[in-house]
């Protein structure tokens, strides 16, 4: 019913989205999903030609809605803004009467059909009991459904929804999306960008994840919704889980990324132990690194961010004394992480490790083992966090490690 | 009741005061003439077609009174040649002003629009003022009124070529626009009015608004100038409603925005324009008739435009009647302002304006 085609748009020469591609079938609602800034509205705008697109095609019905005029586009596309300048005092019943324009020509007076479009808009809606008030004396989520029931009362296949329930309290928000359910179940087509995840895994057919003006999923919201998938796109941890009564994903934000609050011995040398050594400091966890040659990337990148570390000069092979130093601190650590070229000096060092993780790449020793776990540098603390459960306070009530979460 | 019946009921009841406040005024001067007797002479003076004579180089319509009441025949000369060329030129341009107005304030959604809020007026003013300074002969016998007329055009088609972008005209671009090119055209008349000696008291008269000395044939351009256009701007009225809902909201409804903003930017300047050529700068009709309307008909332009446009004749009459009656005649501009703006501020009191 409603396709946009590889979609990119630039406002003001800042690339807003870039090669968006999704499509609505007919009797479906879609639900757009992002952070801030993602691109939603923008979306919006370009589904109903108020924005052309730099390149790529938008089609409702399988035509191009440039080849359409704003009033044919008007005739197959209503949308409720996400605000809107009601200016002067109009009442409840002249603004959905405004709906009706793109029926009426331009000579033509409102007939006995607009009338009961516009009352059946209002009663659907819920905005009939305020029809003499103007618009100006309700509230928020009010004016928000006067909205609707404008769009309502354009009688278009295709609904677009900008933040629907974003002024509504919870019961108008769910009637609101109750009543979406109904008119796409009698054939109608919504797009709707929600900030609310969990309503929109409930009432949305299929989901489009957008992030910096890109689609990074789309599909049935129980396979979009994914923490890993929300954790990129919203940079949040989440914990998906199943809302009650419903299969729907239900999403719980967690606190900013909890920190890794773990002792790490980083064993390896160049560049990848130093990205090793920065990812596991910058999620919190505190670094020891050694054996390695004073002057090593490693070594440096250790020395930058305060972090312990056992040097032996360069060249000069490792002495017993620093050997046994490094195996302590391995010994110490809550995990061992081998990342780049480890040597055969420090083989005792990674020996004496409780748990072990591997960065995946070249010149990482073949640990077969059951206390090893093989990630990327990226994942580190995460892996590290799964290795061993971190000592925990007891009234500390939100979960943190997957394993935990797992539990739950 | 559906709009159309609000308009026309509104619109009668107006007009019916237009008719009393024309009849009370046409009455009002140096001779006083009760208004039975000035109803008499305006009917007797309502002609109807009888023949149309089509044989001469042009054609002759001969005409047939529609009534014949006695009335003395000074009394006739007053009203019919000095008096209500003057009173129905001042309800064409308050008729012109108002509605330009109300158009305004409804296109820049702000309430301190007002007809030369796109320089109409600055402009007319330059064309006027030069005019007056510096007469030169313009071509077809053009005189005051038509350099005021092309300079008003001419600045009001400046400020939106100069707003206007890749075929947008956003209307916060337009305003600032308008407001630059108006303190220009400002300075140019401040300038004008330094180099014109002599002529500087009529220049300045020119500049405060008057009605004075008008003649039947200046009624009857300034009337066909302001009719047509406002028949488009009647047409244009629901998609002004819609409009005021902001320009996306009213694209996404099928108005092709900037179109109709192109439509009633021009219709409304033309009409501005032809008020202000033969009035000069009449402040205040164009700012608070369409602000008092609002609060009594409501926001709808279907009943507002009209409304607001036969209040104005009506307001305009009423206030260059005064003008003209004290011991010296004072420009009207004078007095619209000074009744206009108490006027308002009761009504601001009496009915609070929480959003506009």
């Amino acid at each position: 019913m409603l396709e946009a085609e590889d979609v990119s748009v630039s406002l003001g020469g800042t690339q807003i989205l870039s090669g968006v591609d999704f499509s609505a079938a007919c009797g479906s609602v879609v639900g757009l999903v992002g952070p801030n800034g993602a691109g939603k509205t923008t979306v919006l705008r370009t589904l109903r030609a108020t924005l052309s697109p730099d390149s790529g095609t938008v089609r409702v019905a399988g035509e191009p809605i440039d080849d359409l005029s704003s009033k044919e586009v008007s005739r197959r596309v209503a949308s409720t803004p996400q605000a809107t300048t009601l200016s002067f005092d109009f009442t409840v019943e002249q603004t959905v009467e405004m709906g009706r324009t793109p029926h009426l020509g331009r000579f033509e007076r409102a007939d006995e059909d607009d009338d009961d479009a516009v009352r059946a808009a209002m009663e659907r809606a819920d905005v009939a009991q305020f029809a003499d008030r103007t618009v100006t004396s309700l509230s928020g989520g009010e004016r928000q459904r006067v909205l609707l029931a404008r769009a309502l009362a354009q009688e278009t296949p295709v609904l677009l929804l900008d933040e629907p329930t974003a002024n509504l309290d919870v019961n108008h928000a769910v009637r609101t999306l109750e009543l979406v359910t109904d008119l796409v179940a009698e054939g109608k087509t919504a797009v709707a960008a929600i900030h609310d995840l969990n309503l929109a895994a409930r009432y949305c057919d299929e989901l489009v994840v957008l992030s910096d003006g890109e689609v990074r999923a789309a599909g049935d919201p129980r396979e979009v919704l994914t923490s890993e998938t929300l954790g990129d796109a919203f940079d949040a941890e989440t914990l998906v889980t199943r809302q009650p009564g419903t299969d729907a994903p239900l999403v719980t934000p967690l606190p900013d990324r909890a920190p890794i609050d773990r002792t790490v011995h980083v064993v390896g040398t160049g560049t990848q132990a130093a990205a090793a050594v920065a990812r596991l400091v910058a999620a919190g966890s505190s670094v020891t690194v050694g054996v390695v040659p004073a002057g090593d990337a490693a070594a440096e990148r250790a020395r930058e961010l305060d972090c312990p570390v056992v040097t032996v000069p360069p060249f000069a092979g490792v002495d017993s004394n620093a050997r046994a130093r490094a195996t302590e601190l391995a010994r110490e650590a809550d995990a061992v992480v081998v990342a780049g070229d480890v040597g055969d000096a420090n083989q005792s060092v990674v020996a004496a490790a409780s748990r072990l993780v591997a960065v995946a790449g070249e010149g990482v020793p073949r640990v077969e083992s059951e206390r090893t776990t093989v990630t990327t540098v990226e994942s580190l603390p995460a892996a590290v966090a799964d290795c061993s459960p971190p000592p925990r306070d007891a009234d500390d009530p939100v979960p943190r490690s997957q394993e935990q979460q797992d539990r739950y | 009741m559906h709009p159309s019946g609000r308009t026309l009921s509104w619109s009668l009841a107006l007009t019916a005061l237009l008719g009393v406040v024309v009849t009370v005024s046409a009455g009002i001067g140096p001779v006083w003439i009760p208004p039975d007797a000035v109803a008499k002479v305006l009917l007797n003076a309502v002609v109807l077609p009888t023949a149309v004579d089509l044989s001469g180089a042009t054609p002759a319509v001969t005409t047939q009174p529609l009534f014949r009441f006695p009335v003395e025949d000074i009394q006739r000369q007053i009203v019919l040649q000095v008096r209500l060329p003057r009173i129905l030129l001042g309800a064409v341009v308050g008729f012109s002003l108002a509605a330009a107005g109300t158009i305004m304030q409804g296109i820049f959604r702000n309430p301190m629009a007002d007809p030369s809020i796109i320089g109409v007026s600055s402009g007319a003013a330059v064309g006027a003022v030069g005019f007056i300074v510096a007469p030169v002969a313009l071509p077809f016998g053009l005189g005051l009124r038509a350099a005021a007329f092309s300079g008003a055009l001419l600045a009001a088609f400046g400020v939106y070529l100069i707003a206007t972008q890749n075929g947008r005209t956003p209307v916060a671009t337009l305003l600032l626009a308008g407001v630059a090119v108006q303190t220009f055209l400002g300075a140019v008349v401040s300038f004008l009015l330094l180099q014109s000696g002599e002529s500087i008291r009529r220049a300045l008269f020119w500049l405060m608004g008057h009605l004075k000395g008008a003649a039947w044939s200046e009624v009857w351009t300034s009337l066909l100038l302001v009719a047509v256009p406002f028949v488009v701007l009647l047409v244009y009225a629901r998609d002004l409603n819609v409009m005021l809902l902001g320009e996306e909201d009213a694209q996404s409804l099928g108005i092709d925005v900037e179109r109709t903003k192109r439509i009633l930017l021009a219709f409304s300047s033309l009409v501005t324009a032809a008020g202000v050529a033969v009035a000069g700068i009449i402040g205040f009709v164009g700012l608070i008739v369409p602000h008092v309307m609002r609060l009594v008909v409501g926001p709808d332009h279907r009943v507002l435009l009209p409304t607001a446009a036969l209040a104005g004749s009506s307001f305009l009459v009423a206030t260059d009647t005064l003008a003209r009656s004290g011991s010296a005649e004072v420009p009207v501009g004078i007095v619209t302002a000074a009744l206009g703006a108490p006027f308002f501020l009761y009504l601001l009191r009496q009915r609070e304006v929480h959003e506009l």
